[in-house]
């Protein structure tokens, strides 16, 4: 199975995703320019984080008309795993590929720090080696990660179990309202992370692939890679 | 070929900051009265930023080779052999001016010009750090006289600051890992915003910023010029404030950081194509600078087409678009027939990238506009042969009163309270706040971050070794005594990398003063550089490039002496790397000492009253700054070094602001809720109690280890003649610190440690 990095050029987590996957990981990894329509191949797409076309107007609104992520569109689709860690999960909602929008901060600042999340749902290719409920150390480093939709979608989102991370305590107890030791920027209901109804699209503020080595601080976020290979081998599996 | 625009006299001269002489020896240079234009990139070229004409006859005097130097002092940055086949390329740069008029941008191009020094040498920035020094933020006995306007002023620009900080750095995608933050009075209106950046690169594959090769295209990539910025280097960096410099705002660029990773990513990757023979990123001074100094390294000349340079605004003239300081611009040579190759990779990344000129043989730097010549200077007249001066220098008048010195407080004093005000004082209180601001970990190369150890470490991905980085420099030292303070700020910053276990290899400092003109600003420049010179030489760490700031003086009031040291170390395996923080309950605390305590109590008061405690508890800041020995100092690195490498020790933290309590109780705040329980009797001293726990004398270090490894650390630290003091062990109970008998400083850890986490985000959030 072969992952795809797609470099924006203002992505800056791009050799991050690229180093988790293919030298912790151990599985085959390439970059895909962002003016690339070519996604044959691939069987799962990483948008990673930084500042796709700089951001200067608001995260993600350029890089939804890239050609690439017309390519992702179709790709996601058709059913192939996308998934946005940060500038990635902000350009998903641009995209309209997940719902809901980032605001700024609760606090207006960047923020760069370990946080908690817990697993909501191991029912999707990239929680589904998980435990349910399990606690992830990994850290956040964004400007725009405060979560936000109208209510009938959060009222969607959780009758379909879309929400797939939250912030919490570091021992795994739902965060306060007004918490913001454990959900940061200020999240509605606490969301780190959602998927689409149909599962193969994941967004996430924190980033997976900077909680891969314990001498770099945690290797949490290897769960969630881990899962998309055993679901993609045990789709490989399957007859076709 | 006189450009007409303005007639040049000695009075137009004068404007630029040239003086008399000067203008002079321009004439005689030319052969002829210059054109506004010449006068214009002979002011920038001729200013003290850009020609170090106070500071350069001085500069000599500092060691800059080494076993392991590639490149010292003249290029864009410092470049060290790191093995492997790696180089690290490091070098540190001040925005003080900027940033005073203008917090956010200031701080924003300060970070964006070193990060091109460093990949203009072929290196990807790998991290930066940030020394900060600001006016008080809070009041009490610490901030001086500063008022309330003064206080929420600095605050402001403290706020403006950081934002810009994390703005730049963390668009661009390099982790900001640290840089120390001090509070003293002399900053409140001239903040100094010094950055450093490190990068690393393969040794074959460095670049240097020399033109060659007569009839090679000169081109031009990346951000278009505009009106911004001109004379920053002349004008704003160059002169002392005064109420009217906040009008300068105009000669303050404005960053684009997303524009700078394009660049980043486009130079390495035409850099490799091998169709480029030099590099060099147009920063202070900008156009003149860079075809200049690439010109007069290459012992070339270079011919350039203004029309030709993109431009963002119309109706520039050759003057403004010679002196723009736009940012995020770079000027190239590339080997004539393969300018095709360079061309494409600029603009795969969207950047323009347009041949301006040619190399030529004839030495000059020639600017065509429209095909009419409107400056010819000889290229090296222009780099090399600006003046130099050897400015007087005089001691200050020495005080008519003795300064009030420390009372110490008597024997069996409880000093909890005390200790309370300094973890709560702005330069003792966890930086946190400032540091999640900026994307720490991007690159996932940080193996210790902000506030996790004494230094930086960055892994390499491609070998088994890291590097650490550590900066640091007391201008209250300083102030009281020049010489040591700097012998204090080298010692220090490599003391620190130690710490981590890395060995110390090499140097990069930005020296920040008053205005050279006045005597006793040089005497503490040079007795500074002296200081720093001896220091480095003895610590074997020698100096490969920086910065010196002078002028950095408002409204008459100079900034204390302020030279900067980023000390750059060497470990051998990341695996060994080491942090501040203790690790388990039941680990012994030692203390490594090198050094000695003072000899009388007259000396130890005279020590303390430099002090971090003397100046916030007392308001006193006199005296001298300890006394420092630095053959100790070596031994003690080579002992931390080695106890890293045997894994002998788990934890070791460098004894600084605050004395003892404030390292041991850090140590208890970066762990995982660990306290310490510690009797200071067995360093069987006999200075007053005060002296023993907040005294800041150097050659101390606090470590832990677990008490099977006791022995084996014994025998290293007698290896080194390194006195090493058992005087407790990590608990999970109440914090202690026993002298005499009888508890000095007690209490709950987790009290002590909200006081020192909140007080930085008290003072500035409520602003």
């Amino acid at each position: 199975m072969k992952f795809g990095v797609v470099i924006f050029p203002g992505s800056n987590c791009d050799h991050d995703a690229f180093h988790a996957i293919g030298s912790v990981l151990g599985q085959p990894v390439e970059f895909i320019w962002h003016q690339s329509e070519q996604l044959s191949g691939f069987d799962a797409i990483i948008l990673p984080g930084g500042f796709a076309y700089g951001d200067y107007l608001r995260t993600g609104a350029i890089a939804r008309f890239s050609p690439v992520m017309r390519a992702v569109d179709r790709f996601a689709r058709s059913g192939g795993l996308v998934i946005g860690i940060c500038n990635g999960f902000q350009i998903l909602l641009e995209a309209g590929l997940l719902p809901g929008a980032m605001m700024r901060n609760k606090g207006l600042r960047f923020l760069c720090r370990q946080v908690h999340i817990r697993v909501e749902s191991t029912n999707t290719p990239f929680t589904c080696a998980a435990r349910p409920g399990q606690v992830l150390k990994i850290p956040i480093a964004h400007m725009e990660g405060n979560y936000f939709c109208d209510p009938a979608t959060l009222v969607e989102l959780e009758r379909n179990q879309q929400i797939i991370f939250r912030y919490v305590k570091p021992d795994g107890r739902s965060a306060d309202p007004d918490d913001r030791e454990a959900n940061p920027n200020g999240s509605l209901a606490a969301i780190a992370g959602i998927c689409n109804r149909e599962r193969n699209v994941l967004g996430l503020m924190p980033h997976p692939e900077r909680a891969v080595e314990l001498p770099i601080g945690s290797a949490d976020g290897m769960v969630i890679f881990r899962s998309m290979v055993e679901s993609l081998a045990r789709e490989a599996a399957l007859p076709a | 070929m006189i450009d007409t625009e303005t007639i040049v006299t000695p009075q137009v001269a004068a404007e630029h900051g040239l003086s008399p002489d000067e203008y002079a020896r321009i004439q005689q240079i030319l052969h002829r009265a210059p054109s506004f234009t010449e006068l214009g990139v002979f002011s920038v070229m001729w200013s003290e930023h850009c020609s170090y004409k106070s500071s350069r006859i001085h500069l000599k005097r500092l060691p800059t080779r080494g076993a392991r130097v590639v490149q010292g002092p003249g290029e864009n940055a410092g470049v060290v052999d790191i093995g492997d086949g790696f180089v690290a390329v490091f070098k540190i740069e001040s925005h003080n001016h900027p940033s005073f008029v203008e917090p956010f941008q200031g701080a924003a191009t300060g970070v964006g010009g070193i990060l091109r020094d460093i990949f203009t040498m072929g290196a990807r920035p790998i991290a930066v750090l940030d020394p900060l020094r600001f006016g008080p933020i809070t009041s009490g006995p610490g901030a001086g006289n500063a008022s309330a306007e003064e206080i929420a002023r600095n605050r402001h620009i403290l706020d403006g600051v950081i934002r810009g900080i994390a703005f730049y750095g963390n668009c661009f995608g390099v982790p900001t890992v640290g840089g120390d933050v001090l509070f003293e009075p002399s900053y409140s209106n001239n903040p100094l915003i010094n950055v450093l950046a490190l990068g690393i690169a393969r040794r074959e594959e460095l670049f240097f910023a020399r033109a060659s090769g007569a009839g090679n295209p000169v081109i031009y990539v990346g951000a278009k010029t505009g009106r911004d910025g001109i004379h920053g280097a002349s004008l704003l960096a160059s002169a002392e404030f005064s109420e009217e410099s906040q009008q300068k705002r105009p000669n303050v660029q404005v960053g684009d950081p997303f524009m700078e990773k394009l660049l980043l990513e486009a130079c390495l990757e035409a850099m490799r194509t091998g169709a480029v023979v030099g590099i060099q990123d147009m920063g202070a001074a900008g156009l003149t600078s860079s075809s200049s100094e690439m010109a007069s390294r290459g012992g070339v000349g270079i011919e350039i087409e203004l029309a030709r340079v993109p431009q963002r605004e119309t109706g520039m003239t050759p003057y403004e678009i010679m002196l723009s300081e736009s940012q995020e611009r770079m000027l190239l040579v590339a080997e004539r027939g393969r300018e095709r190759e360079v061309f494409d990779v600029f603009h795969k990344w969207g950047l323009d990238a347009i041949e301006i000129g040619r190399v030529t043989d004839d030495g000059k730097l020639r600017i065509l506009n429209h095909e009419r010549v409107v400056a010819e200077i000889p290229a090296h007249a222009l780099a090399e042969e600006g003046p130099k001066y050897e400015r007087p220098i005089a001691p200050p008048r020495p005080p008519q009163s003795q300064a009030r010195l420390v009372e110490f407080a008597p024997k069996g004093a409880d000093l909890t309270r005390n200790f309370l005000r300094l973890l709560a004082s702005p330069a003792v209180a966890s930086k946190y706040w400032i540091t999640e601001q900026y994307d720490s970990m991007v690159r996932t190369n940080t193996r210790v971050g902000p506030g996790a150890g004494d230094a930086a470490v960055m892994r390499l991905k491609e070998t088994k070794r890291a590097l650490a980085i550590s900066t640091d420099g007391n201008g209250r030292w300083c102030s009281l005594a020049p010489r040591i303070g700097a012998m204090h700020a080298v010692a220090e910053a490599s003391r620190n990398v130690a710490c981590t276990g890395a060995l110390p290899v090499a140097a990069t400092n930005c020296l920040n003063f008053g205005n050279p003109e006045k005597p006793e600003v040089m005497w503490q420049f040079t007795e500074a550089l002296d200081g720093m010179a001896e220091a480095c030489r003895a610590l074997e760490v020698p100096i490969t490039g920086g910065n010196v700031s002078f002028y950095n003086e408002t409204l008459g009031r100079r900034i204390d002496p302020t030279p900067v040291l980023g000390v750059l170390g060497l470990l051998e395996d990341a695996e060994c790397a080491l942090g501040s923080g203790f690790r388990n309950a039941e680990d012994l605390i030692v203390v490594l000492e090198a050094g000695k305590a003072a000899e009388s109590i007259a000396e130890a008061q005279r020590e303390f009253s430099s002090s971090e405690y003397a100046k916030t508890v007392h308001g006193i800041v006199a005296g001298a700054p300890p006394q420092i020995d630095l053959a100790a100092e070596k031994r003690l690195i080579e002992c931390l070094v080695k106890l890293a490498a045997e894994r002998a020790i788990l934890s070791a933290h460098d004894v600084s602001d605050g004395g003892l309590a404030v390292t041991l109780a850090e140590s208890c705040f970066t762990s995982d809720g660990l306290s310490a329980d510690v009797n200071l009797d067995p360093l069987a001293t006999k200075e007053p109690p005060e002296a023993a726990v907040f005294g800041e004398r150097g050659a101390r270090v606090v470590v832990s280890l677990s008490p099977s490894s006791l022995a084996r650390m014994n025998a290293i630290a007698a290896q080194y003649g390194i006195k090493a003091w058992q005087i407790g062990a990590v608990t999970r109970g109440e914090f202690c610190i026993q002298l005499n008998g009888t508890p000095v400083v007690r209490g709950e850890i987790s009290l002590f440690r909200q006081t020192w986490a909140a007080s930085l985000e008290r003072a500035l959030e409520s602003a």
